[in-house]
C-alpha cells in the first residue's frame, strides 16, 4: 500500500525527455541516429492502404452474381479510372446491354461471384510523422518510427482538448490567480502558445479560436465552458481527436482553481520559447497526461542541472515532500506531508482509509486519505 | 500443458488451492485450504499488476500478491526461483494454481452478422458470455453505408472478430457480403506487430469456403459451428470455446508476461468477466435459483443474469464510477442523480466535482456530502447498465410464434426480456461502491434503488470480489468452489420484499406479518414506506404479506403470500415504494419521503460524523 496515492504530474525546469514517434503501420523512417531534427520536421512516413469502396455490379446491371466475373471489363488488379466502364451485360440476343460506370477511381481488389460485389480500393492514403521534440535522433526503430531525445522543460497538464501543436509561449495573464477572460486575447497571440492563470473562460477560448490562437494553458475551467465548446458532454477523458481548431490544457482540474504557483513561474522562465504542446489525454489503464516540451538551446540552458531526476527516483511519499490535494473539502489546496499514521482512520463519510496529515500553505493542519492527494514532482 | 485445458488431479488429494485475478490495475490473490473436511478462503494479499513498463511481466505481479498471502498464511508458496511451488507438502506449496485476467482492458472484441435482432445479436451473446468487451457490431441493417462499415472496422483496434450470421441453408450472399466488408479494411490488432488478426466464423456452414476464399493470409481465420443453425435455436458454446482459446494463443500470448502464466496456470486462464459468469450459472443450476450479479468497477459495469437456465452477460463499457463517472452523470442527468441525495448541493459545484473525479479516478470521498452524492451517482450507473441489461438478455427474435385463440389479448412477441425482477431469487453486488460502502445498509439501499426488486429477493454482496477465482475452480474442482461460495464469498444483507404495482398517495399497500425466532412482527404498510427489521445472518423468518389490489408478490393482483426470508447483516426490507419507482415530483414532499427513507434504514448514522 506504498504507493496508494496518485503519482503527481511531472513539471521539470530541465529534464532529459525522449518522445517515442512511432507510425501506425511499417513504412519508412526518414531520419537516422544521431541526426538533429526540428519539431516540425518529419521524420517518418508510410502509406495506408486507400479507403475502399464497394460496388453491388450484380445489381446495377441485373445479372446474377455468378455472372459479374464474365461481364467485367476489367480484372482484379487493374486500375479504373472515374468514368471507365466496369461491366457490361450480356444482354437479350446481344440487344439490351446494360453498363455501369465508376463514380471513383481505383485499384479493383476483389471481383466476387457469390454477392456479385467488386471492391474498389483507392490510392494509398499517406501517412507522416513529426518529431514533435526537437532534438536528437537517439534510436531508429526500422519501419516504424524513431525516439528523439534532448534536454528540456517538461510540464505535464491533467486535461487537454486537442491533439499536437506548436508555438512561442506568450503569457496573457498576470498571475497565475487571474482568471483568462476574452479580453485578455489579442491578435499578436495568433500561432502562440497562451499561458493563463486561474480558471479559463468559455468567452476566451472561444476568442482564442476566432484569432488562432495555437493553445491555452491555464489553471482550471467550469464543466458547462467545455460541454458549450466541444457540443456535448466529455463522458470519458480520452482525448486528444477533437477539431476545434484549439488545444487545451488544463493543469489542476475543473472549477474556480489557479495554476500553481511553480508551473506558472516555470512558463514565464520560458517566455518567447518555441513549445510542443499535445492536449492527448487517457485517463485509463496506461494513463497519457496532456503535455508541453520546451526544448532547451545551449544557450537557454540552466547551469545548475540538479533538477534532472531519472524516473525512478520519483513518486516516494514521505514527510515534507510537497502535495495537492485533489479531492474536497481540501481540493486544489498545497502543503507538505507532516505526519504518515499507519492505522487506518475513521473518515467524516464512515469509510476506514489510510492517511496523511498535511500542513497546508496556510500553516493549518489538515487530515486527507492518502488516495486524496498527489505529489507534486518535478 | 495444452494452455486450453485443465489439468486432471484426484480431487480428494487437493487441500491448497491458490488462486489470483490479475485486474488492469491490481492483481488479488486467495488462498483456500481443507479445514476439517470443507474448503475455506484463508487468506488474500494483491499487489500492482505488472503488464506495463518497467515491469512488463504480468508474473512479477502475481508473485508479489502470492508473497503477500504466503507471508499472511505461514506458507511459503514461491520458491528461490520466483516460480509458484507445486504440490503442498506441510507448510510450503499449493496443490492447484489457477488464474483469470482483465489486465491491458481485457478482451476487446468486434462482432458482425446479418441482421441486428438475429444472428448479430447471437454473435454478441456469444462474445459477451465469453467475456470479451464488444467494441462494435456490424450489420447489414445498422443504417450504416458499406464504406462507413469498412471505415469503422479501420479504426477499431480488436483483439478479435466473431462474423456471424444466416442460419444453416439460409443466406449466403448478406454472409460472404459482411466477409467482403471485413477483408479489405484489413483490420489492425490492437498488439499489433506480427500478431495475426483472429477471425471466428460461426456463421452458415454452407458457405464456409466462400469466406475462407475471401480471406487471406493476413488474418486467422477459424470456423466453428453456426451460433443461430436454426432461427429457434441458439449455439453459442462453439463460438464461445473458440473465443476462450484464441484468447489464450493469441491475444495473451502477446501480452507481457502471460506465457509464463500460462504455464504455470493448472486450468486455462479465463477473462474475468467469463469467469464470473461461470460461477453465478453454476449456483443457479446447483440451487435451481434465478440470479443477478452486477460488477460496478470505474470504468464499465457488468451485468450478469441467469433466468430459467439461461445465462446473459452485459457490460456497460462507459457507466462505472471513476474513469467513466461523467458519462454516468451525461448519461442520467444531474436531476435523476440528485433524487437520491437528501443534502442540500450546488449543481454547479457538482459538475464539477464530477469531471475532477473523472481526470483523478483514485480519489476516495472524505466528507459525508461526497459519499451521499457518490452513492447517488451508482444508484444510476447501477440503473441505467440494468436497463441495458434487459434490453438485450431477450428471447430469440424473428422466430415465428405459434399463437392460439387464447393468445387474443396477449401482446407478447419474440425477442421479450427474459428478465422478470419478480422471479429473480438472489441478487449479487461487487464493485469497489457496493462492496466498499462504510455499512452494508447503504449496499443494500443502493441495490434496491437501483434494481426494484419485486416480491422476495434476497441480497448478498461479494466480499471481496473472489467471483473470478471461483468461476475459474467451478472447472477444475466444482464442489471445493461451491463451498466457498456460499461460506466465504457471499456476505448475505438480507431480503428485501416489495409488491409491484404504482405507487397511490396515502393509501394502505400490503399488511405483513413475520414470525421468526427473534421476531414476531405485524403491521400495515402505508404507499411509500421502507421499514427495516433486523434479521441476523443465518436466521430465517416467515413472511406472510397481503397486499391490496393493484399490487402484486408474484401471485397475482391482491393475492395472499408467504415467504421464507434469510436475514443477513441488514436484516429484513419491506419495500412499499411502488414498481416502477417513482419519487415524488413535488420537492418538499420528495425531500421528506427519501429523508424517511434514510432514516428508516439508518443509511448514514450519526456516529459516522467527525
Amino acid at each position: 500500500m506504498a504507493k496508494a496515492y496518485s503519482p503527481g504530474l511531472q513539471i521539470s525546469q530541465r529534464v532529459l525527455h525522449s518522445s517515442r514517434r512511432i507510425l501506425p503501420i511499417p513504412g519508412d523512417v526518414l531520419v537516422k541516429v544521431g541526426d538533429q531534427v526540428s519539431s516540425q520536421q518529419i521524420v517518418a512516413q508510410t502509406f495506408m492502404p486507400g479507403d475502399v469502396t464497394p460496388i453491388n455490379v450484380a445489381n446495377q446491371i441485373s445479372v446474377a452474381p455468378s455472372e459479374v466475373p464474365n461481364c467485367m471489363l476489367f480484372s482484379e488488379g487493374d486500375e479504373v479510372q472515374e468514368g471507365d466502364i466496369l461491366a457490361r451485360s450480356k444482354g437479350i440476343f446481344g440487344f439490351f446491354k446494360a453498363e455501369m460506370t465508376t463514380k471513383t477511381s481505383g485499384t479493383i481488389e476483389s471481383i466476387s461471384h457469390v454477392t456479385g460485389q467488386v471492391i474498389l480500393r483507392g490510392a494509398p492514403l499517406p501517412i507522416q510523422v513529426r518529431a514533435y521534440q526537437a532534438g536528437t535522433v537517439k534510436e531508429v526503430i526500422p519501419e516504424q518510427g524513431v525516439v528523439i531525445e534532448s534536454e528540456v522543460t517538461f510540464l505535464q497538464g491533467i486535461l487537454g482538448i486537442g491533439g499536437e501543436t506548436y508555438g512561442l509561449i506568450k503569457f496573457a495573464c498576470q498571475n497565475n490567480e487571474q482568471d483568462l477572460e476574452a479580453d485578455l486575447l489579442d491578435e499578436s497571440m495568433q500561432g502562440k502558445i497562451v499561458i493563463g492563470g486561474a480558471r479559463m473562460t468559455g468567452e476566451a477560448v472561444k476568442r482564442g479560436i476566432e484569432i488562432g490562437v495555437a493553445a491555452i494553458i491555464s489553471g482550471g475551467m467550469d464543466d458547462e465552458d467545455l460541454k458549450e465548446i466541444l457540443g456535448y458532454d466529455l463522458g470519458v477523458a480520452v482525448t486528444g481527436s477533437e477539431n476545434i481548431g484549439i488545444t487545451l490544457i488544463i493543469t489542476e482540474g475543473f472549477g474556480d482553481i489557479a495554476m500553481a504557483e511553480r508551473t506558472f513561474n516555470l512558463f514565464k522562465e520560458r517566455e518567447g520559447a518555441e513549445a510542443a504542446v499535445n492536449g492527448t489525454t487517457q485517463i485509463r489503464a496506461g494513463v497519457l497526461r496532456p503535455e508541453i516540451v520546451i526544448p532547451l538551446s545551449e544557450h537557454t540552458k540552466p547551469d545548475t542541472t540538479s533538477e534532472t531526476k531519472s524516473e525512478t527516483e520519483m513518486g516516494i511519499l514521505e514527510i515534507g515532500v510537497p502535495v495537492r490535494i485533489i479531492r474536497d473539502p481540501y481540493f486544489g489546496l498545497l502543503g507538505s506531508v507532516s505526519q504518515l499514521p499507519t492505522e487506518l482512520q475513521t473518515l467524516e463519510s464512515g469509510s476506514e482509509s489510510r492517511v496523511l496529515e498535511v500542513i497546508l500553505e496556510s500553516g493549518k493542519t489538515v487530515v486527507v486519505p492518502r488516495a486524496n492527494v498527489e505529489l507534486i514532482e518535478g | 500443458m495444452n494452455s486450453t485445458t485443465a489439468k486432471q488431479f484426484d480431487l480428494d488429494q487437493i487441500n491448497v488451492i491458490l488462486a489470483t485475478d490479475c485486474g488492469s490495475t491490481t492483481t488479488k490473490a486467495i488462498l483456500i485450504e481443507k479445514i476439517n473436511g470443507e474448503y475455506r478462503q484463508t487468506y488474500r494479499g494483491e499487489a500492482p499488476t505488472t503488464v506495463e513498463e518497467p515491469a512488463a511481466d504480468v508474473t512479477v505481479g502475481v508473485v508479489n500478491a502470492v508473497t503477500e498471502v504466503g507471508e499472511l498464511a505461514g506458507r511459503k508458496l514461491i520458491d528461490e526461483n520466483g516460480e509458484i511451488i507445486r504440490p503442498a507438502e506441510g507448510d510450503t506449496g499449493c496443490d492447484i494454481y489457477i488464474s483469470t485476467s482483465s489486465a491491458g482492458g481485457g478482451l476487446q472484441m468486434m462482432v458482425a452478422g446479418v441482421v441486428r435482432e438475429m444472428s448479430a445479436a447471437s454473435a454478441k451473446r456469444a462474445a459477451l458470455g465469453a467475456g470479451a468487451i464488444v467494441m462494435d457490431t456490424i450489420c447489414s441493417n445498422d443504417k450504416r453505408l458499406p464504406h462507413e462499415q469498412i471505415q469503422r472496422i479501420r479504426e477499431l483496434r480488436p483483439d478479435m472478430i466473431l462474423l456471424a450470421g444466416g442460419t444453416d441453408g439460409g443466406t449466403q450472399k448478406h454472409v460472404v457480403q459482411l466477409a467482403e466488408l471485413i477483408a479489405p479494411a484489413k483490420p489492425q490488432p490492437r498488439f499489433g506487430g506480427t500478431y495475426k488478426m483472429p477471425i471466428i466464423y460461426a456463421g452458415n456452414q454452407e458457405v464456409i469456403s466462400f469466406v475462407e476464399e475471401t480471406f487471406d493470409e493476413d488474418v486467422k481465420l477459424t470456423t466453428v459451428a453456426n451460433v443461430r443453425p436454426i432461427l429457434e435455436q441458439e449455439n453459442l458454446a462453439p463460438a464461445r470455446d473458440a473465443i476462450h482459446d484464441l484468447f489464450l494463443e493469441h491475444v495473451m500470448a502477446h501480452a507481457p508476461g502471460y506465457n509464463k502464466l500460462i504455464s504455470w496456470a493448472d486450468a486455462p486462464i479465463m477473462p474475468t468477466p467469463g469467469a464470473v459468469g461461470n460461477i453465478l450459472q453454476t449456483i443457479a443450476e446447483q440451487e435451481g435459483i434465478n440470479a443477478l450479479g452486477v460488477d460496478i468497477g470505474g470504468a464499465t459495469t457488468d451485468v450478469f443474469s441467469v433466468f430459467d437456465g439461461t445465462f446473459n452477460r452485459t457490460v456497460s463499457a462507459n457507466l462505472g464510477m471513476s474513469y467513466s463517472v461523467s458519462n454516468v452523470c451525461a448519461s442520467a442527468t444531474l436531476p435523476m442523480i440528485l433524487r437520491w441525495v437528501h443534502l442540500d448541493m450546488n449543481p454547479r459545484e457538482l459538475q464539477n466535482h464530477i469531471k475532477n473525479k473523472m481526470i483523478r479516478p483514485t480519489t476516495i470521498p472524505q466528507t459525508r456530502e461526497a459519499l451521499v452524492f457518490e452513492q447517488a451517482v451508482a444508484r444510476e450507473a447501477l440503473r441505467l447498465a440494468y436497463i441495458q441489461h434487459k434490453e438485450f438478455a431477450t428471447t430469440l427474435k424473428g422466430v415465428q410464434q405459434q399463437r392460439t385463440v387464447g393468445d387474443t389479448f396477449s401482446q407478447n412477441t419474440s425477442g421479450q426480456s427474459i428478465v422478470d425482477n419478480i422471479k429473480l431469487d438472489l441478487l449479487v453486488g461487487s464493485g469497489g461502491v457496493l462492496s466498499h460502502a462504510p455499512n452494508m445498509n447503504q449496499t443494500a439501499a443502493m441495490m434496491i434503488d437501483a434494481f426494484e426488486p419485486e416480491g422476495m429477493t434476497i441480497l448478498a454482496k461479494d466480499s471481496i470480489f473472489m467471483m473470478p477465482h471461483l468461476g475459474v475452480l467451478a472447472q477444475v474442482h466444482p464442489k471445493a468452489a461451491l463451498q466457498v461460495f456460499e461460506r466465504d464469498c457471499l456476505i448475505y444483507l438480507g431480503t428485501c420484499i416489495a409488491p409491484r404495482g404504482f405507487y397511490r398517495t396515502g393509501k394502505t399497500c400490503f399488511k405483513y406479518q413475520i414470525t421468526g425466532n427473534t421476531i414476531n412482527q405485524s403491521g400495515e404498510m402505508m404507499c411509500g414506506e421502507m421499514k427495516l427489521f433486523p434479521l441476523a445472518q443465518d436466521e430465517r423468518a416467515t413472511i406472510t404479506v397481503e397486499p391490496k389490489r393493484g399490487y402484486d408478490f408474484g401471485a397475482g393482483s391482491g393475492k395472499r403470500m408467504e415467504f421464507e426470508a434469510r436475514g443477513g447483516t441488514v436484516g429484513l426490507i419491506l419495500d412499499a415504494r411502488g414498481r416502477p419507482l417513482m419519487v415524488p415530483a413535488e420537492e418538499k414532499q420528495h425531500l421528506a419521503q427519501l429523508t424517511s427513507w434514510v432514516q428508516e434504514l439508518q443509511l448514514y448514522p450519526d456516529n459516522h460524523s467527525k
